[in-house]
């Protein structure tokens, strides 16, 4: 089987005025179809540079990064946005919901840009509500929303899509930790019931305590990266 | 695609819903604008209207041949003053020109007119035959002049309503009465329908009729008999009157004997002429009004470009969010030109219901004829959406190409 991301030697080079910055300094990576896996490292470490180009909102001065076979590194901007809808969700750490629109229609916006007829938008969008525990929320606007309830719409817009990949930036940095556990667990949940890939991107050792795989990026690269089993991870627990 | 556009125009909607002092603010450059349109051509097409059905009232395709000047001891008696118009000149016209359905001529004298113990003075017109028709005269009551009249130069006079209001109690019947015209007495055989005002505010109705013989005889008199003080002639179809008034000028010139390099001894003027110089006036101000217009446009225009980059600017995190999601450049653009085009469409239907209310309020307060038309309402309506899609161009790409990374991260 062949995975779902392979990064090879991936450079980031970023001038600012006279000064280069290497956000990314030669990363190799493979992840395969159904892992559960978190990257940490401390900010300016360059785990956000690399979840940007895992998440094709951005691309490598330099290396290949395949996605599902497809040598993203060669697509033009739209052709991004079209992987982007198609395969990967997202989830932010500020929940990024638009405002003043309702929950409903905020988990459409995927497939609005797919050009899906209205009513199946409809359909979808309610059903991947249900799904995350928020059925009869649709009319709600984010801000008569908890935090707990805003990221859970923020989820449901990411799996509407039926994406291959869930990408979850901070998924708890702005959550008590009774929601940061809630949350953690419906991604956990999605991952073993439905195979969907889940990466979650976190400076915290209990929130990657919930993944199987543990990625560490410092200056720029990888410098551990470790399988963790149930029993260790549930011991830390 | 249908389902996106109908999302994003009710989302637009709705945004504009939201900030509606902000948007009522941003669009009244538009308001104005369109509003100073639909005015300006609802005047403008009153004002034109006006002056065609005054023009109307002499007759139609009226074709009027006046004398020239004349010019005794160094005194130049201006146009009309001169007596080489004549009778025989009109006979001759109606034989030579067959595209003249009639023609008719008259002279005028401003007299006293007497009935009882009251008088007024009015212009008093001997008319031949066919005048009354050449200029679309109608009877209020009583009956034309007979072929009998003209020959006897009897004394019967047809009067206009003024002349009626003046010299009659209300209620009482002029016809069958007997008014005196220079102390000789005519019995009015009939009244005219009033026409109003001519097309140069005169009261064509402050008027008696009376024979052309009749009054070159016994009333106004001349110095030269059969001269008269106007010739008229009417066409079948106003298309034909260029070609008429030439055939005219011909053959009056050849009756009057002119070598080539004189000028004209008469002077020949149509409706059209006539109408012309009265609608020249209203173009000089219907060209300010359009100035006006252009430039409220303009300003109104670049309100909501303003408006839409602060827009673009306070919302570009949910535009880094929409891209995340899969929103590609001609959704973004799209979106933000359907915002644009909706603000402008908002303050296009204000701007006519404006517009169409101060049309209306100039014609109560100021009196002014105005007429609203469906295409000036349609032509507002499509220039305030182009003025929104171009003044919405530059934002909208702006927005378009936002970095996703760099629109996200935006606080």
């Amino acid at each position: 089987m062949d995975s779902l991301i392979e990064c090879r030697d991936i450079w980031k080079v970023y001038r600012l005025g006279d000064v280069q910055v290497q956000a990314l300094r030669g990363v190799s990576l493979d992840i395969q179809r159904g892992e559960f896996m978190s990257i940490m490292g401390a900010s300016g470490s360059g785990k956000s540079t690399l979840m940007n180009i895992i998440g094709c909102l951005d691309s490598p001065t330099s290396g290949t990064y395949r996605l599902n076979g497809l040598d993203v590194g060669s697509l033009g901007s739209d052709a991004l946005a079209e992987v982007r809808n198609r395969q990967i969700g997202f989830i932010f750490q500020n929940f990024n919901l638009i405002p003043r629109t309702s929950a409903l229609e905020n988990v459409q916006l995927p497939l609005f840009y797919r050009g899906l007829p209205l009513r199946e938008q409809r359909a979808r969008a309610a059903e991947a509500l249900a799904r995350i525990g928020l059925d009869g929320r649709g009319h709600h606007y984010p801000a008569q929303l908890s935090g707990g309830q805003q990221q859970r719409v923020a989820i449901a817009r990411a799996l509407v899509s039926t994406p291959s990949l869930l990408l979850a930036d901070e998924p708890t940095g702005n959550l008590d930790t009774e929601s940061s556990r809630e949350i953690m667990t419906v991604l956990k949940g999605l991952n073993r019931d439905e195979g969907i890939t889940v990466i979650v991107v976190t400076h915290e050792a209990d929130i990657a305590a919930y993944t199987s795989r543990e990625i560490i990026v410092k200056d720029g690269q990888v410098v551990a990266d470790r399988a963790r089993t149930r029993e260790t991870s549930d011991v830390r627990r | 695609m249908g389902a996106f556009l109908f999302l994003t125009i009710t989302t637009a909607f709705r945004i504009l819903g939201r900030n509606r002092m902000r948007a009522g603010l941003t669009v009244l450059g538009i308001v104005i604008g369109v509003a100073a349109v639909i005015a300006m051509v609802s005047i403008g097409q009153g004002a034109k209207a006006a002056v065609r059905s005054a023009v109307a009232t002499m007759g139609t395709n009226v074709i009027i041949i006046l004398p020239g000047a004349t010019t005794t001891g160094g005194v130049r008696g201006g146009q009309g003053s001169a007596l080489n118009l004549m009778v025989a000149d009109a006979q001759d016209l109606k034989k030579k020109i067959p595209l003249l359905v009639d023609t008719g001529w008259g002279k005028r004298d401003v007299m006293q007119v007497v009935y009882g113990n009251r008088n007024w003075n009015a212009p008093v017109n001997g008319i031949s035959p066919g005048y009354l028709t050449i200029r679309d005269w109608s009877y209020a009551s009583g009956v034309p002049f007979t072929q009998t009249d003209m020959d006897m130069a009897a004394r019967v006079a047809l009067v206009g309503q003024t002349v009626v209001d003046n010299l009659f109690e209300p209620g009482e019947e002029p016809v069958g009465a007997t008014i005196r015209l220079k102390n000789v007495p005519f019995t009015v055989i009939g009244v005219l329908a009033p026409k109003g005002q001519s097309s140069q505010g005169s009261d064509q109705d402050d008027v008696v009729f009376i024979p052309f013989t009749t009054a070159e005889r016994k009333v106004v008199g001349t110095q030269f008999l059969g001269s008269v003080g106007a010739l008229f002639a009417s066409t079948e179809r106003t298309e034909d009157l260029p070609q008429a008034v030439e055939a005219i000028r011909e053959v009056l010139r050849s009756r009057h004997r002119l070598q080539l390099e004189k000028a004209d001894d008469f002077t020949i003027r149509t409706q059209i002429d006539i109408a012309k110089v009265q609608e020249g006036t209203g173009q000089t101000l219907t060209v300010m009004l359009f100035a006006i217009a252009s430039i409220s446009l303009l300003v109104g225009g670049i309100g909501i470009m303003n408006i839409l980059l602060v827009s673009v600017t306070e919302r570009t995190k949910e535009i880094g969010v929409r891209m995340a999601v899969g929103a590609k450049r001609k959704h973004i653009l799209l979106q933000f030109l359907i915002e644009a085009m909706s603000l402008s469409l908002f303050g296009g239907l204000l701007g006519i219901v404006l517009g169409v209310f101060s049309a209306r309020a100039t014609t109560v307060i100021a009196g002014w004829p105005t007429i609203i038309s469906l295409e000036s309402i349609v032509a507002a309506f499509v220039f305030s959406l182009v003025v929104g899609l171009f003044f919405g161009l530059y934002p909208a790409n702006k927005a378009s190409r936002l970095n996703p990374i760099d629109a996200l991260r935006y606080e």
